[in-house]
């Protein structure tokens, strides 16, 4: 490893590579509830280039590479499971351009979510990108790569569905294009070609090392609102999705269910954000979106909460801090959750399931979904909360999203951003044909499964 | 429980029907359906009055007779289980003004003001104005009177002789205080017109905002620097409780040099905010109340829009002061020609 790591030094220069302990304890864990897994080195790589030889040397050494963005993921994908190096993509985070007539954007893959949304702020005030509830400091790569989700997910899917293309660098070196950028100066769609990058969405950073990718932007309003519907049963919730989606006028929908506050605990909550150029097209739009569900709220069974304009802000702030804080409920700053992508009509299901597990393992839990597309689908989280001082309590908060990941598929979902326990459920499930279908094609790319080995074994 | 003091033979002789003829937002066409309908909610029928209602408290006023429509408007509304609002936006509401069981006992001077359910504005309480005034708050002590606007006569029965008890027993009776000064209408009114009106006992003494800022000028004559400027004023719902009470706020304009200009939507002709009509579900029309309240405003070309309700307020400000008026409270208007 030491030759390694001076050749390491050779490439990126020596400030940007460490085997100190100090690093490498760092770099084993991230917030969430996995144990830790130290890697041997680190290194902060700030070209493509640089990436490539770093690959290139990796295979030459066969010593595993871990990719990592913000490390933010909760659920320890970015720990080097087989030992190796950690690559930290942080160094990259520059704004490559921003095409404001097609409306997307061309960033290395260390740029953070906070910093697109200053430099947009800064040069581009009329459009936005769609950020995730976690701390500025994730990346967008990291985000899209895991298939994340934000407050524009109503308006636009997944974040991997806003995705317009990518740069890669392969487990054996080269350096490829996905998307339009493969073919043309500009980064504006994945369509017409073979979609190549799925082979690099949702893998966990087991098939290449992402440096840069085209997303896409949407218009950043002047004036914005919000707006609460309750529901008194949980069965009423994907009839209440469905007719709030149906008119198409929302950014952001995002049910919730807490224990605290009181008042708030039995009740099913649904944030509604939307915005537009004048007020008038704000109340047009808050008009559809309140005449949508009109039949129920007249049935007197569920309604929008009145909430005066001066107490609206706590609810638009974006990202939510909402998270941030139950993150620090129990103290100690632990918190993870399992987001399963879900099917809408489940809603009522998982979340009698969360509340039966946040019993059973005395979990302090918040439940709550983000919907995805016009009611397409439903990433619905079952977050615990966990004082990582206190290694009961985080043994429990680990059982209790275990047994979560279990009931998630047990329900027809799959675990988002799965923890190793979750993928080895996930691909017990899965088609065998798949199951060999992401084998093969892993062996075709990495012949030296040097890629974040330990995640998605078959 | 106490049956709302009320003779439905006073309504039967009324030859006006005020409470109901003169309604800003129930269209009636003659006295004769207005008594008809009366009628009917009097005889606990259904009737287009009961859904239609903004519960806005204004018939208490109109009322020649001083004999509670609304109070008996709301009794029947719950009787025949006519929610005005959602259950689930009432029940969440329900539980977040409900008594947590955290008050403790402290000792308290005159001026003792009671903040109710404002615990967010006890920075109000400041200054000259307001000097060496011991200030109580929270859900504890918490009026209750929002309570008409929602149909549950029965919680405002089973939760103001608590707020009251807690009133005395935490605060007032170790203390030997007996005068309470109501920062807001609501409790006033509740301690005074409800409380009659519903049989409940009130052992101590409540004093309107505006009757102790008017004494308190007064003792301050000398401070006064007159603001000259036109105001309008924002009367709320509850100020419909005590109407008398419209005069003094005259008066302390008049001392404060601040111009309440004759527009349409004042006095008895008071508009609502729109937050209730919110709650209703019924933000269209709440949008309409909105504008007009702020056009009129605009027209008498005042320069601050005066609140003396912190639910007008939050629901109005952010509109008010978008459309270039200040809004502010009366307490604070005051403290402005004070020089503080």
């Amino acid at each position: 490893m030491k030759d390694f790591v001076k050749k390491l030094e050779t490439i990126v220069g020596e400030a940007f590579v460490s085997a100190e302990a100090e690093e490498r304890y760092l770099y084993s864990m991230d917030q969430g509830t996995m144990p830790p897994a130290e890697p041997d080195a680190v290194v902060m790589p700030k070209t493509t280039d640089e990436v490539a030889q770093i690959v290139r040397l990796a295979n030459e050494f066969k010593v595993p590479l871990v990719p990592m963005g913000g490390g933010l993921v909760l659920s320890g994908l970015t720990r080097a499971l087989k030992g190796g190096v950690v690559v930290d993509m942080k160094r990259m985070d520059t704004v490559v351009e921003v095409n404001p007539a097609s409306r997307y954007a061309v960033v290395e893959a260390g740029v953070s979510q906070g910093g697109l949304k200053a430099y947009l702020a800064k040069h581009h005030p009329d459009l936005k990108h769609s950020m995730p509830d976690a701390p500025p400091a994730a990346t967008i790569a990291g985000n899209i790569c895991i298939h994340g989700s934000g407050h524009l997910s109503v308006l636009g899917g997944f974040h991997s569905d806003m995705l317009t293309g990518m740069e890669v660098v392969l487990p054996t070196g080269e350096v490829v294009r996905t998307g339009s950028c493969s073919v043309s100066p500009q980064w504006f769609a994945r369509a017409p070609l073979p979609d190549l990058s799925g082979l690099f969405l949702g893998w966990s950073g087991t098939t290449g090392i992402v440096t840069r990718l085209g997303i896409r932007l949407y218009p950043n309003y002047r004036y914005n609102d919000m707006l609460i519907y309750v529901c008194e049963t949980a069965e009423q919730m994907p009839e209440a999705i469905s007719l709030l989606t149906s008119v198409q006028v929302a950014e952001d929908m995002t049910p919730w269910m807490v224990p605290k506050p009181e008042w708030a605990k039995g009740f099913f909550h649904i944030n509604i954000a939307f915005g537009a150029h004048s007020k008038k097209e704000l109340i047009f739009k808050r008009n559809l979106i309140q005449e949508s569900v009109r039949r129920l709220t007249d049935t007197k069974r569920a309604g929008f909460l009145p909430i005066p304009p001066v107490q609206k802000g706590r609810f638009m702030q974006i990202p939510s801090p909402d998270l941030a804080r139950f993150a620090d409920a129990r103290k100690g700053g632990g918190f993870e959750y399992v987001g399963a992508m879900m099917a809408i009509e489940r809603f009522p299901e998982a979340y009698a399931r969360g509340m039966e597990i946040a019993e059973k393992f005395h979990v302090t839990y918040s439940l709550g979904a983000r919907i995805i597309g016009a009611g397409h689908a439903m990433m619905f989280f079952f977050a615990y909360a966990f004082n990582r001082a206190d290694t009961e309590d985080v043994q429990r908060a680990a059982d209790a999203l275990e047994e979560t990941n279990r009931a998630c598929l047990a329900m027809g979902g799959i675990p988002w951003k799965a923890e190793l326990p979750a993928q080895k459920e996930i691909l017990q499930q899965m088609d065998a044909g798949t199951v060999g279908l992401m084998d093969r094609l892993r062996n075709t790319l990495d012949p030296n499964r040097i890629m974040n080995p330990g995640n998605w074994e078959a | 429980m106490n049956a709302i003091a009320f003779d439905p033979d006073v309504c039967k002789s009324c030859p006006t029907v005020d409470c109901l003829m003169k309604c800003q937002y129930i269209a009636i066409a003659d006295v004769a359906e207005a008594r008809q309908e009366k009628q009917k909610i009097n005889a606990g029928q259904d009737c287009r009055v009961l859904h239609e209602c903004l519960t806005c408290y204004a018939c208490q006023e109109y009322c020649p007779n001083g004999n509670n429509p609304f109070f008996v408007l709301v009794e029947r509304q719950e009787e025949l289980g006519l929610l005005p609002a959602p259950r689930p936006i009432v029940a969440e509401q329900l539980k977040m003004m409900a008594p947590k069981g955290r008050i403790t006992k402290a000792p308290v001077a005159t001026p003792v003001v009671n903040m109710c359910a404002f615990p967010m504005l006890t920075g109000s309480i400041r200054g000259r104005l307001f000097e060496g005034a011991s200030v109580i708050t929270g859900t504890d002590i918490f009026c209750n009177v929002m309570w008409l606007h929602f149909a549950k006569n029965s919680v405002i029965r089973e939760r103001v002789p608590m707020a009251i008890d807690n009133i005395m027993s935490y605060y007032l009776k170790d203390s030997d205080v007996t005068d309470m000064v109501c920062f807001h209408d609501e409790c006033y009114g509740t301690y005074t017109t409800l409380a009659k009106a519903y049989g409940i006992d009130v052992p101590f003494h409540p004093i309107h905002l505006f009757d102790y800022i008017n004494q308190r000028l007064d003792d301050l004559a000398d401070a006064i620097k007159p603001l000259n400027q036109v105001i309008a004023y924002q009367r709320p719902c509850s100020n419909r409780l005590a109407p008398g009470t419209d005069a003094v706020l005259d008066e302390i304009f008049k001392k404060i040099g601040a111009e309440r200009v004759p527009r349409k939507y004042d006095r008895e002709n008071a508009l609502c905010c729109g937050g209730v009509p919110r709650a209703h579900q019924r933000d269209e029309f709440a949008d309409d109340l909105v504008e007009k309240n702020i056009a009129d405003m605009l027209d008498i070309k005042a320069t601050y829009c005066v609140f003396n309700c912190p639910f007008c307020m939050a629901t109005m400000a952010q509109e008010v002061a978008e459309r270039g008026l200040m809004p502010i409270l009366v307490s604070d208007l005051v403290m402005a020609a004070l020089g503080e």
